[in-house]
């Protein structure tokens, strides 16, 4: 029995919301990581990318709700999300043809476009600031739980208890369907194939007679989407707030960098393990301790490694640990 | 136009705009703009000689203008009495352990084979290191953090002058950037600006929890000044009869002479990093680094030892953002770990460096100055236009409110519109570098 209630702690507490937030981190990397891999530039107006996203959807998701349009016991947002996808990516195509494509028609180095980037962030945060504010805002509407605490002692009888909220779990079925679908798109469609070839070897692949400027396109399309998708799952299950998302920049490259720039399977993994570092070095292991142990070699302390204000540092140490000993991230990423 | 002439001419709008600030609000207000554009000016140098000498890509300024303000606490502040005692040798005996396990656990790495042996000594010495250090460490620093938790809880200082505080944070900067550059300067372009940012982060968590170093997020408030206390200037009979005679309301101008005086300091300061970045540039030394930055493999094959360079100028480049740092600090005459935020501390400078011209130090200059003014000036401007747009709208409907409101982040999207400009324009910036 002990051992099943430590198990429900340590479930409750460090495996569901960092495989949450892992998901979550693990989407705004993928499309971090699809611009680097085509593009090679790492795009720092990712974060306020997510923050459009979630801001359109919010925005549309507020006007779904005054129709009194509703899909309970799911989120209006998810109802609203193909609106925020499409106002993000008209926005990031713009940007593009705007800002980045006359750096295209001749060699610039990354860094021009790194920092063009942190001019489109400082804009793209401007902007949302501007239209939403700088106000934190719960937009989650819907049943809040597949199941309370209350109801699963009930049913279960044991001391320790869980709850499974909606948002939870619509993360990580999100997740797993957006990774699915993506890995099926650059795998096995025409597509898919070219933004590949495009993303190994430019030279030979622009022989080959793909199209550039339609590989951008897509890129930039499917990482708008990307973010906006991240933005909405982590503004559903926490909160949206501007700054907040620019903060979400630094963990989302730090998992797209562990795992190695410009791969789409080192962003997810990245993601993973990014968040669940970040828990697991800041949990208090004394509850499943309390289990598990004789009850004389009970622990005195809290058996956290570190407290949870080094939640962020956390996620760096682990970033600058790995490229000591793989300076192109575990999946072996790119570099421009 | 001859360069010479037309540099001239940008600082000498630069000034103007600063002038017309004097004129029209205060100058009081304008002379808080000149101290924070010397500052500015300072952390755009320090960035410019590794960006601009050369090529290196480090996104963590935030973390050594912190540092440099973490010196002027330690520095400056009056020892906590009975600190030492409740714990400050066990703490520091803690930081010294730490360090002999982080430099065995290096040497293994280095000594042993590759293989199942090394992987499991290493992780003996690191996860049995990091437990004996806490242990060694905590008790310490909560013995610390329980004196006079109100105001102190903390070590203190050394209780030496201010000023000192300015090259010891160059040198706590520098000596981070040494750690920092020993094992993050192998990694590429975008890998080693992630991995900076990454690290300033790290740096602002601790400033942030580790109480008994600086008090953490309850800040510090007290840090000695350089300069008189307005207060004890407006009470000072020689002070009151100098007003008198230029005709001034004496706490105005007690507030002008303050901010003179810091002026003063810090052009001093700033003059001097101009006058040795630009002999450094022009030396033998400059034409290496310059050489290294345009062309990494042929300086290499001329016997240039890069990597040596490369620390070396990384090294001086965080020295100079530690003083920025401790310059800040000094002003503010307070450390508050929360405000380190990277878009004030590291974006905002890098728009400076590349607005000014990277590679230029009077660009850095310019750039500082400018950026700085536009900062500061951009949200009175914004709602000064949005008061014009909106002055049709009805009092009170919530269109204009959000309209006015929305106006305090103009801010935001006009540096970014300048930045992409200049890129996209002119990116050699303001005053190109050679």
């Amino acid at each position: 029995m002990d051992v099943l209630n430590a198990l429900v702690a340590f479930l409750n507490f460090v495996i569901l919301p960092a495989a949450t937030y892992g998901s979550q981190l693990a989407l705004g990397a993928l499309g971090a990581t699809l611009v680097y891999g085509i593009l090679r530039f790492s795009n720092f107006a990712h974060g306020d990318t997510m923050a459009f996203g979630t801001m359109a959807t919010i925005i549309a998701t507020w006007g779904l709700q005054a129709m009194g349009v509703s899909i309970a016991p799911l989120p209006t947002a998810l109802l609203a999300l193909p609106v925020g996808v499409l106002a993000t990516a008209l926005v990031v195509l713009a940007t593009d043809r705007l800002v980045y494509r006359p750096y295209r028609t001749r060699k610039t180095p990354s860094i021009t476009l790194v920092m063009t980037s942190l001019g489109v962030m400082f804009v793209m945060g401007g902007l949302v600031r501007v239209f939403i504010g700088v106000d934190d805002r719960q937009f989650a509407d819907g049943e809040r739980f597949i199941f309370t605490a209350a109801q699963f002692r009930e049913w279960t009888g044991l001391t320790e208890t869980m709850a499974l909220r909606t948002t939870q779990v619509i993360t990580l079925v999100a997740t797993i369907v957006a990774v699915a679908w993506l890995n099926w798109f650059l795998k096995r469609t025409r597509t898919g194939k070219s933004m590949r070839a495009f993303s190994d070897n430019e030279n030979l692949a622009l022989l080959s007679g793909i199209n550039p400027e339609r590989v951008v396109t897509i890129v930039w399309i499917l990482s708008a989407a990307l973010a906006t998708l991240a933005g909405v799952l982590y503004g559903l299950d926490k909160s949206f707030r501007p700054i907040t998302y620019f903060q979400l920049l630094l963990p989302v490259f730090a998992a797209a960098v562990v795992g190695g720039l410009g791969n789409p399977l080192g962003a997810v993994a990245g993601g993973f393990v990014v968040a669940f570092s970040e828990v697991v070095v800041t949990y208090s292991f004394r509850k499943v301790a309390t289990y598990l142990l004789p009850a004389d070699w009970q622990p005195e302390g809290l058996l956290q490694l570190l407290t949870t204000d080094y939640k962020v540092a956390v996620s760096f140490t682990v970033l600058v640990l790995v490229l000591l000993f793989r300076p192109t991230g575990i999946f072996r990423g790119k570099a421009a | 136009m001859s360069v010479a002439r037309r540099n001239l001419l940008l600082f000498l709008g630069v000034a103007g705009l600063i002038v017309l600030t004097g004129f029209t609000q205060s100058w009081n207000a304008a002379l808080t703009i000149v101290n924070m554009g010397l500052i500015s000016a300072v952390m755009a140098l320090g960035v410019n000689i590794q960006w601009g000498y050369a090529g290196l890509y480090n996104v963590g300024t935030m973390g050594f203008v912190a540092l440099g303000g973490l010196a002027t606490a330690l520095v400056a502040l009056q020892p906590v009495s009975g600190a030492w005692q409740a714990g400050g040798l066990r703490i520091v005996t803690a930081l010294l352990f730490g360090a002999a396990v982080i430099v065995v656990a290096a040497q293994l790495y280095k000594r042993m084979p590759k293989g199942l042996p090394r992987f499991a000594a290493l992780a003996v010495v690191l996860v049995g290191g990091f437990f004996a250090y806490r242990w060694i460490l905590d008790p310490a620093a909560a013995g610390v953090e329980a004196i006079n938790p109100a105001l102190q809880g903390n070590l203190g200082g050394l209780g030496l002058p201010v000023l000192l505080s300015w090259p010891a944070g160059a040198l706590l900067a520098a000596g981070a950037g040494w750690l920092i550059g020993k094992t993050a300067l192998g990694l590429r372009s975008d890998y080693l600006a992630i991995a900076t940012l990454g690290i300033a982060e790290i740096v602002i968590a601790v400033m942030k929890n580790e109480d008994w170093l600086d008090r953490g997020v309850k800040n510090i408030v007290d840090i000695p000044r350089p300069v008189p206390f307005e207060v004890d200037l407006q009470a000072s009979e020689a002070f009151l009869s100098f007003a008198s005679n230029i005709g001034a309301n004496p706490v105005a101008a007690s507030a002008v002479v303050v901010k003179l005086l810091y002026a003063g300091l810090f052009l001093a300061v700033l003059l001097a990093l101009i006058w040795l970045s630009e002999a450094a540039l022009h030396s033998p030394w400059g034409r290496m680094m310059r050489a290294i930055r345009d062309n990494e493999v042929a300086a290499a094959a001329m016997g240039k030892d890069v990597t040596r360079r490369h620390l070396q100028i990384f090294v001086l480049g965080c020295a100079v953002l530690g003083i920025s740092g401790a310059m800040l600090s000094t002003m503010e005459g307070q450390l508050t770990p929360g405000a380190y935020q990277p878009l004030r501390f590291t974006f905002l400078i890098w728009v400076m460096v590349v607005v000014g011209g990277s590679g230029s130090n009077l660009g850095s200059v310019l750039g500082g100055f400018l950026i700085w003014y536009l900062w500061v000036q951009v949200e009175p401007w914004g709602n000064g236009l949005m008061a014009l747009a909106t002055s049709g709208m009805a009092d009170g409907s919530p269109l204009k409110h959000h309209l006015m409101e929305s106006a305090a982040h103009m801010r935001l999207l006009v540096m970014g519109v300048i930045l992409i400009a200049v890129l996209r324009f002119r990116p050699q910036g303001l005053i190109p570098g050679k």
